[in-house]
């Protein structure tokens, strides 16, 4: 499938490699490849992966590619790899003034994959670490047969968002939990019967004390929770815990890496795609395109920053927000003495010549995640120059409204469907509720329910790998409810 | 082009057939596809399969939009389907297009209808040309360029002519290739259907989108198994007249009912268009069962012995049931032709049974 670089775009890919350099960027080397259209649809529906394991999944994605783009709906013009060095892939078929762009992109998305601190823990040699997951699951369906373990790969998909996105950056202290538990241990006293120093040993044996310590420790432990922490890495605690072949473990550990992996390209969208787009837009405008090419340059630069009316595009929210940063940097518009400034004209003349756009727009690509990006940088401005509002399902109409303007509003709604990529808080309660084993979920209430029919199948999912009853905790026409699956049927209760 | 997906991919048409077959039944029953057919191919939209998850209720979620409007105008269809909140609303459709050759094959794995075996003496051998090779001569109009050029290409490195830095290729005579061809037997078997409908006063809409819905099956499996079909199309109340494709299916008219002005007309094509040595003939018949009179029928049951069954590979008869109809019939065929295995008779009480009657008519491979 290689496909080198033409000798005409490699000339080009130096020129904007070294465009890229002189703006400061700094970016993992990336390696070119040109591909036609239905081996990049491959591509893409493998993830940017093609040594990904094999799912009807990516069938599935992949014959979507197809057909829209066979229908002219969509079309891929670049994909690429969060990988040292990073894999670009090209569409043979784009003229020359699209390669241009898109290697400018692609260099501005290298830069951040390198830098960003939400990608410093991804596995930097996944290109050869998916290959290996590849080899594996390869070789379990070989051995235990492509029915059993794409149904198991099914039931781990379906719990694949059931991760702690930010544990890679948190060390827990499960050893010292071991520790103080230990110590715990030695404090328990058991009871003694009052006797006499000589009689001690005949009435208090040290064999009954013995065991009636190890009683007592027995209700204890019963009594305590497990985990003792609400657990938010279900994939995890399933790996852990539950009853599992060595084959399935391993393949929960696999769908669980690659979702930690792809998960900072989730929790960076705006940011990642607003960075190279401001990148490809200021090498272009400023270096690469030549005059015959602006008018090429121009027309795609606007479809991909158009927003459908009414919906919000990434790119466009990503790169103005980088502009609107720049700006107030360079000119001073941030600080105290900006927040307390309440004369319009003022404002919109304010100008310190600071020249701290450049330096700023770096230190936030550095630090920031889409959740943090917006919550520091969404100004009132902002929002009201771009035109932002919240938008709800009207139940008697039907449709989509437009519900409000406020800026509050839309923040407040933005950073909600960024949290935890708009998915519900959902950890373990309990792994052993009842004493039975049965396994306690609680979804954290945020005001916005679940949607149940999913919700029951997922827990029958989770049924076939801890293999007993699952519960959830949840919250229903704000009722707080239990949905249960036994493994033969689900019910119901309402909690008081 | 042979691609590391295509195993991915057939596996999820396998589901998605798996999907299909399942729900065969239905699209049967509802006739969803019949409006949508295509060039040879008939597009099923189905929902594509989504893993379920622990997400949001879809229409609770809402999101952050970017545009014109006042607080409280709606906003445009595509909207919602924008980088709201959670998922997008709504099922996701994937059109899966099938091609009328693998719903028959489909219809025929469901329904385990065997391949027809084409009548003995019936199948014929025609010729086809293919072109199997190149020669060194051959008319003009098959010279083969490429091979041509090639050839000169060749001999001009050989003798030293070809100058890389100023390509000029002259093929002559001696280089010029041509296409050649050999004639193939290619054993041919045509088939000629004959629909007939009862359009009586007592035939209902209903009635008519079942004889519709079944004969779109029947079409379909038999173009699988033979290289050419022919299809007439007859109506008849009293009278019988024959039709295109459109007026059979949307015809309506009234009237008494003689069936056996039908099976004349059947019998008028058959001899006029149809050599019965060479063609694979079906006939089938639709009706309510009420014929007029016990004279008429037995006039029927006379062309059908003299004639119709002799010269068919099977004649169907289905029975639809209909609000006036008497039914009589199919049971007067019982009586008269108990021995005749060519004579298919089905009984359709409603639009479910209609895949159990194609199995009826087409489960025997003849």
């Amino acid at each position: 499938m290689k496909g080198e670089l033409t000798p005409e775009l490699s000339v080009l890919r130096d020129e904007i490699r070294q465009y890229a350099r002189d703006f400061g960027l700094d970016f993992f080397e990336v390696s070119f490849e040109l591909l036609d259209y239905d081996q990049l649809n491959m591509v893409a529906a493998y993830g940017g992966f093609p040594t990904r394991y094999p799912h009807w999944k990516f069938g599935m994605d992949f014959e979507e590619l197809q057909k829209t783009y066979s229908y002219g709906l969509s079309k891929i013009y670049e994909l690429v790899i969060n990988n040292d060095p990073c894999y670009a892939y090209l569409m043979k078929c784009n003229n020359l003034v699209d390669q241009k762009l898109v290697m400018a992109h692609v260099y501005g998305h290298s830069d951040f994959f390198k830098n960003n601190y939400w990608f410093s823990h991804t596995n930097r040699k996944m290109m050869d670490e998916i290959a290996n997951h590849g080899v594996r699951i390869r070789r379990y369906i070989e051995r235990y047969g492509q029915q059993k373990v794409e149904e198991f790969i099914d039931c781990c998909l379906s719990l694949e968002n059931l991760i702690d996105y930010h544990s890679p950056f948190i060390t827990r202290h499960r050893k010292r939990v071991e520790d103080e538990k230990s110590q715990e241990r030695e404090l328990v006293q058991p009871t003694r019967l009052k006797a006499k120093a000589y009689m001690e040993s005949f009435i208090n044996p040290p064999l009954f004390l013995e065991e009636e310590k190890q009683r007592i420790q027995q209700k204890l432990d019963e009594l305590k929770k497990f985990p003792e922490e609400p657990e938010r890495d279900i994939l995890l605690f399933l790996m852990e815990n539950a009853q599992l072949e060595r084959w399935q473990r391993d393949l929960i550990s696999i769908i669980r890496e690659e979702a930690y992996y792809f998960a900072p390209q989730g929790m960076t969208k705006i940011m990642n795609e607003g960075w190279a787009s401001y990148w490809h837009s200021r090498i272009m405008t400023e270096k690469a395109c030549s005059a015959a090419e602006v008018v090429d340059y121009a027309d795609h630069h606007s479809a991909t920053m158009a927003s459908q009316p009414g919906a919000l595009n990434p790119y466009k929210l990503g790169i103005e927000l980088f502009r609107d940063i720049e700006d107030r940097w360079d000119k001073g518009k941030f600080g105290p003495d900006w927040d307390e400034c309440d004369d319009v004209a003022l404002k919109s003349a304010w100008d310190k010549r600071l020249g701290l756009g450049r330096q700023k727009i770096f230190e936030v690509r550095k630090i920031h995640n889409d959740v943090t990006f917006i919550d520091e940088f969404l100004t009132p401005e902002f929002a009201e120059k771009h035109k932002l509002f919240t938008y709800g399902y009207n139940k008697q109409t039907g449709e989509y409204v437009i519900e409000s303007r406020d800026f509050r509003a839309v923040k407040e709604r933005l950073l909600f469907s960024l949290a935890n990529f708009g998915q519900p808080f959902i950890s373990v309660d309990d792994g052993n509720y009842k004493n039975r084993s049965e396994l306690y979920l609680i979804h954290r209430f945020d005001g916005h329910a679940l949607r149940l029919d999913h919700a029951r199948d997922t827990m029958e999912h989770l049924f076939k790998i801890w293999q007993r009853p699952i519960h959830l905790e949840t919250t229903v026409d704000k009722r707080k409810k239990v949905m249960t699956y036994t493994g033969s049927k689900h019910e119901e209760r309402i909690l008081k | 082009m042979v691609h590391r997906i295509d195993p991915d991919t057939n596996r999820f048409r396998e589901i998605v057939r798996g999907k299909i077959k399942q729900n065969l039944k239905k699209y049967i029953s509802h006739g969803e596809l019949l409006g949508k057919q295509g060039e040879n191919v008939v597009s099923i939209p189905l929902p594509q399969i989504e893993l379920p998850r622990f997400r949001y209720g879809v229409q609770q979620t809402g999101g952050v939009g970017q545009g014109d409007g006042d607080e409280g105008s709606p906003l445009q269809p595509s909207a919602g389907q924008g980088q709201g909140a959670g998922d997008q609303p709504g099922e996701h459709l994937l059109e899966v297009e099938v091609s009328l050759e693998e719903l028959a094959q489909i219809l025929g794995e469901e329904l385990e209808l065997p391949r027809i075996q084409p009548r003995g003496e019936r199948s014929l051998e025609s010729s086809t040309d293919k072109y199997t090779g190149i020669h060194r001569a051959g008319p003009e109009s098959l010279r083969h360029f490429k091979r041509t050029f090639k050839e000169a290409l060749k001999r001009q490195i050989m003798a030293g002519l070809y100058n890389p830095e100023r390509p000029v290729i002259v093929p002559v005579r001696e280089d010029r290739r041509y296409r050649s061809w050999k004639q193939k037997p290619v054993p041919e078997s045509n088939a000629a259907i004959l629909y007939m409908m009862d359009v009586s006063g007592s035939m209902g809409n209903e009635q008519k989108e079942i004889v519709r819905i079944e004969s779109f099956w029947i079409d379909t499996w038999l173009k699988s198994q033979y290289r050419q079909i022919e299809t007439r199309y007859i109506i008849h109340d009293a009278a019988a007249r024959e039709v295109d494709q459109h007026t059979f299916f949307h015809v309506r008219e009234s009237g008494g009912t003689r069936i056996s002005s039908a099976y004349q007309l059947c019998k008028e094509i058959v001899e006029k268009d149809y050599d019965v040595t060479r063609w694979n003939i079906y006939p089938f018949h639709f009706s309510d069962g009420d014929n007029w009179g016990g004279e008429d029928t037995a006039l029927c049951m006379k062309l059908l012995r003299e004639f119709l069954l002799p010269c068919s590979n099977v004649f169907c008869y289905g029975q639809v049931k209909s609000a006036y109809g008497s039914g009589q019939f199919i049971k007067d065929l019982m009586e008269a032709f108990p021995e005749h295995d060519n004579l298919l008779l089905s009984e359709i009480n409603n639009r479910d049974e209609i895949y159990r009657s194609i199995k009826t008519f087409l489960g025997k491979g003849r």
